[in-house]
């Protein structure tokens, strides 16, 4: 296992206030993902448990693009993976943060 | 003066059947007699086509063939398409056999290059279905031919049925050229449905004590699409069937275009694509285009092969399938291979690897796995004179602004994943294939298909259209656009790539309004096995290992 | 539209077997109450542990319930997963809901935590049977992917009543165990029409191991659920014997049988071939009255 922790600034804050949704499922090639409202001055925090070792660059891209989709402020993200694609992984937090505002029940 | 004699062939074809003789009653040989029959008929280095298919297997001459005294029987070249069962090269470990020409070894491509590289045999050439049937006709005629088939009359004549597959074409090669036709089958009956192979192209039949082995090779549940191919089948249609109006076309093997041939009676229905795509088909029974042909969107399939299972569903459909006037379907795998190199609009199919030239490889170390039929369907026809709006648009697209002469063009569609499982890249700078052809001293790294052949890469990320890339920078750059998080991908040059997509060249989900949070398996129109069969009405009978009931 | 049980995972089975909005969780994932297990194996862990619990109504009535992640190790009972299991059986004896729902997926123990799973299990049954003596109803809901097999099949025929589809399998031992014990000329766990007439939700409901056979249809399973909760089963000594001596019959009448066709066949089913092709509906009417 690999844990990996990316941080990002600049993002938005929700305007009202979202409860904690877990995403997926952690079986093989897909993962989970737990978005929380944190306190982190301002931050989006991510941090990823993976059973894939040694893709931290792409961890790094995906997670990249992500926030350039996704700008979230004082949020924790936590991911369980084993050994998803980028594709399911983008889709899954996709789907978690849609979830986390709201969108879906 | 010496005259020349003109009929050593039927003399010597006379020789060995005379040898024979004792064994036949009429054109029957008793399965006890199999092994002592092809003693008797074969010569050391003759060439001989052991009936092996995609699908059905003559199983029984396969192990009759290996029982052989390799003392008696040596040096033989096998002629053979593909290579599916061990007894396949057993042939080669008990020195029965020494040479091999073939198209596909899908199953036994690692043991395939372990006896190549200890020396057990060597390898003619690796060829297309439709190369190999050429040379039957050239200058690769089976001597002696080994094939399978349903059931044989009294007579010799024989009923192949929906598998018919390889065999009208081994046993034309052979029964005309003075050699050796033996047939197993499965039954001997007193009147067959249909005639498929008449008696008289046949030495021998031998009722086999089992019946020949068939691999339900194109059967795949829907239970195991992903949400992930349900959006590239999405983008395939929107971005590619709709665009082209694709009529006529092939789909490979694979989840990737089944998920395709599930989205049809669903999204595609809903973009109000019916009766615009998809209506002739060069295909194997697909259990996964039931629901489309329910709905009224299949006009014409005609197949490779039979497809296990699917037996009484093809018969209840003759107005969609090529159908005998006994009820039952027929297929013929060299004439459907040329339906689809001349007659499709369209081949659409998964791969492994893609180099940056768009270069499409299934190739992997260690495997000698060949090429089947995709060369052909995935490749531009380019004797083709007939037009079509698809046709036509593809050649546009490919000539603008250039001045040639008006000319249409094939769309060949690699359709890949950018990760596989493990985190493998289907995005390459080199090939596998290179490496193997030097491991297996072949003259050529095996290619499936020609980045020069390739119109457009679908991924998950987008589809690019590489007909119109006008220089091999762009065509690049359009590659690593839709490579997604590889190596490959990450190498872009993001504003050459951006400014691609702002050409059309390259298309997201987005550009051709897909709304991704659509891209579900609820989309599927069917999700299960047992889905395929309601929608059959009950006619479809899956094998027994996809069921979950 | 209907919504396959069997392709949702369990969070979303939960969403739509309950009342809608009505579920609250006990211990989720932001608990992070994980395996301590797993780690040191270098396996990954699930925030929830593969086990969903917490409190929910169904028709207004209020229910506690469990429900296993298949996805997750095939749904396999480790130390925090089984210990979930038993805090909400044992809360109802504090909170005395309508029922328990308990919507199983599961190969059995986890491996990797072998005793301490094992005692999980075992505890999760104490704790059902003392619902149930409470005079709580535990009703158990089978239609996943991965079956309800190993120390859940037992727990299972502990409770109340179970609700299985056809895609749902209820056993002991799996079927690969079967095979890699017993042989494959005993039991070809490649032979899925083979093993869905021995241990599938049809022959599970003929034989009467389940008490409703319901389509794959997560509606359909929240249906049987509501039906099932005014269910009071005789706990007394007189109904268990009794019970015991339905099953000494049943042994009687069909110990020979070598296949579940043989044993459709002798409870005097039509054409019983068919049975494993129909459809839900035309299954129960095909086998009305003719249950074991």
């Amino acid at each position: 296992m690999e844990t990996l922790t990316f941080e990002y600034r600049g993002g938005r804050a929700l305007a009202a206030p979202a409860a904690a949704t877990l995403t997926g499922v952690v079986g093989s090639g897909n993962l989970e993902v737990l978005v929380e409202p944190a306190a982190l001055d301002g931050a989006c925090r991510v941090e990823v448990t993976t059973a894939a070792v040694g893709f931290g660059r792409i961890w790094q891209a995906v997670m990249d693009d992500f926030f350039a989709r996704h700008p979230l402020a004082d949020v924790q993200i936590s991911i369980n993976d084993v050994g998803a694609t980028p594709a399911v992984v983008s889709l899954r937090l996709d789907q978690a943060v849609e979830a986390f505002r709201g969108g879906v029940a | 003066m010496t005259v020349r004699q003109w009929n050593t062939q039927a003399q010597n074809r006379a020789a060995r059947r005379e040898r024979a003789a004792a064994l036949a009653r009429g054109r029957h040989v008793a399965s006890a007699d199999a092994r002592a029959l092809l003693e008797a008929v074969l010569e050391p280095g003759d060439r001989v086509c052991l009936e092996g298919n995609n699908q059905k297997q003559a199983d029984f001459l396969a192990k009759t063939l290996v029982s052989v005294d390799p003392a008696r029987v040596h040096d033989l070249h096998m002629v053979q398409s593909v290579l599916a069962l061990p007894e396949h090269l057993e042939v080669f470990e008990r020195g029965i056999a020494r040479k091999l020409d073939f198209s596909f070894s899908g199953p036994q491509g690692a043991r395939l290059a372990r006896l190549l590289g200890a020396g057990k045999l060597t390898i003619g050439a690796i060829h297309t279905y439709l190369e190999l049937f050429g040379r039957y006709f050239t200058d690769l005629t089976p001597k002696v031919s080994l094939v399978a088939a349903q059931a044989a009359d009294a007579a010799g004549n024989l009923y192949t049925g929906p598998n018919t597959e390889d065999t009208p074409v081994i046993v034309e090669a052979t029964a005309f050229r003075q050699g050796i036709v033996i047939a197993q089958v499965n039954e001997i009956v007193d009147r067959l449905p249909r005639v498929d192979i008449p008696a008289d192209w046949v030495d021998y039949v031998i009722l086999a004590p089992t019946p020949n082995y068939i691999e339900p090779l194109f059967t795949r549940d829907p239970a195991q699409i992903s949400e992930v191919q349900v959006l590239m089948a999405m983008m395939a249609i929107k971005g590619i069937y709709a665009e082209y109006e694709v009529n006529r076309l092939n789909h490979g093997i694979g989840f990737d275009t089944a998920a395709i041939e599930l989205l049809l009676p669903t999204y595609a229905e809903s973009l109000g694509l019916k009766g615009r795509i998809c209506r002739h088909w060069a295909l194997n029974p697909h259990p996964a285009l039931i629901p489309a042909i329910e709905a009224g969107w299949v006009e014409s399939v005609h197949s490779f092969g039979g497809e296990l299972g699917m037996e009484a569903y093809t018969a209840a459909r003759p107005d969609v399938f090529f159908t005998g006037a006994d009820g039952s379907m027929r297929s013929n795998r060299a004439l459907c291979q040329a339906a689809g190199h001349y007659a499709c609009d369209m081949f659409i199919g998964s791969t492994l690897q893609i180099d940056l030239a768009g270069n499409s490889s299934t190739a992997t170390l260690g495997r000698i796995t060949g090429f089947g039929g995709a060369p052909n369907m995935g490749a531009d026809a380019r004797g083709r004179r007939h037009a079509s709006p698809a046709w036509l648009k593809a050649g546009r697209e490919a000539r603008a602004g250039r001045n040639t002469i008006p000319r249409g063009q094939k769309l060949v569609v690699q359709m890949v994943e950018t990760f596989r499982e493990h985190m493998a890249p289907a995005f390459v700078d080199t090939l596998d294939a290179w490496e193997l052809a030097e491991q297996a001293g072949m003259p050529l790294p095996p290619v499936m298909i020609y980045g020069e052949d390739v119109s457009h890469i679908l991924t998950e990320e987008g589809i690019a259209n590489l007909l119109l890339c006008r220089t091999d920078e762009e065509r690049e750059q359009a590659i690593r656009g839709v490579a997604g998080y590889t190596p490959v991908g990450l190498g872009r040059d993001k504003r050459m790539v951006e400014n691609l997509r702002d050409r059309g060249v390259i298309r997201r989900a987005e550009d051709l309004g897909i709304d991704k949070r659509l891209a579900t398996r609820d989309l599927l129109a069917a999700r299960s096995m047992k889905d395929l069969v309601r929608a059959s009405g009950g006619l479809y009978d899956p094998p027994k290992r996809f069921r979950n009931w | 539209m209907s919504h396959s049980y069997f392709e949702a995972n369990a969070r979303e089975r939960l969403a739509q077997l309950l009342d809608a909005g009505s579920f609250r969780e006990l211990l989720p994932p932001g608990a992070r109450m994980t395996s301590p297990h797993l780690p040191p194996l270098d396996a990954p862990v699930a925030f929830d542990d593969g086990v969903v619990v917490g409190a929910g109504t169904l028709d207004g009535r209020p229910v506690l319930v469990g429900a296993q992640e298949g996805g997750f190790n095939g749904g396999a009972v480790g130390e925090v997963h089984g210990a979930k299991l038993t805090g909400l059986l044992e809360r109802a004896l504090d909170e005395r809901p309508a029922a328990v729902l308990l919507l199983v997926e599961s190969g059995g123990v986890r491996l990797h935590e072998a005793n301490a799973g094992l005692i999980g299990v075992s505890e999760v049954m104490r704790a059902v049977l003392a619902a149930r003596s409470a005079g709580i109803p535990v009703l158990v809901l089978i239609g996943g992917q991965y079956g309800c097999f190993g120390g859940m099949g037992i727990v299972s025929r502990c409770c109340d009543a179970i609700v299985i589809s056809e895609e749902g399998r209820l056993g002991l031992s799996g079927p690969e165990v079967i095979e890699t014990t017993c042989g494959v000329e005993e039991f070809d766990s490649r032979d899925r029409a083979l093993v869905w007439r021995t241990v599938g939700g049809k022959h599970r409901y003929l034989l009467g191991e389940a008490d409703r056979l319901v389509p794959d249809d997560i509606a359909a399973f929240r249906a049987a659920a509501r039906e099932l909760l005014d269910t009071r089963p005789d706990l007394s000594l007189a109904a268990l014997e009794a019970e015991h001596a339905r099953l000494g019959r049943r042994i009687d009448r069909f110990g020979d049988c070598r296949d579940a066709r043989d044993i459709w066949t002798r409870l005097g089913i039509a054409a019983p071939e068919r049975l494993p092709l129909l459809d839900t509906a035309e299954f129960l009417a095909a086998t009305a009255d003719r249950r074991a």
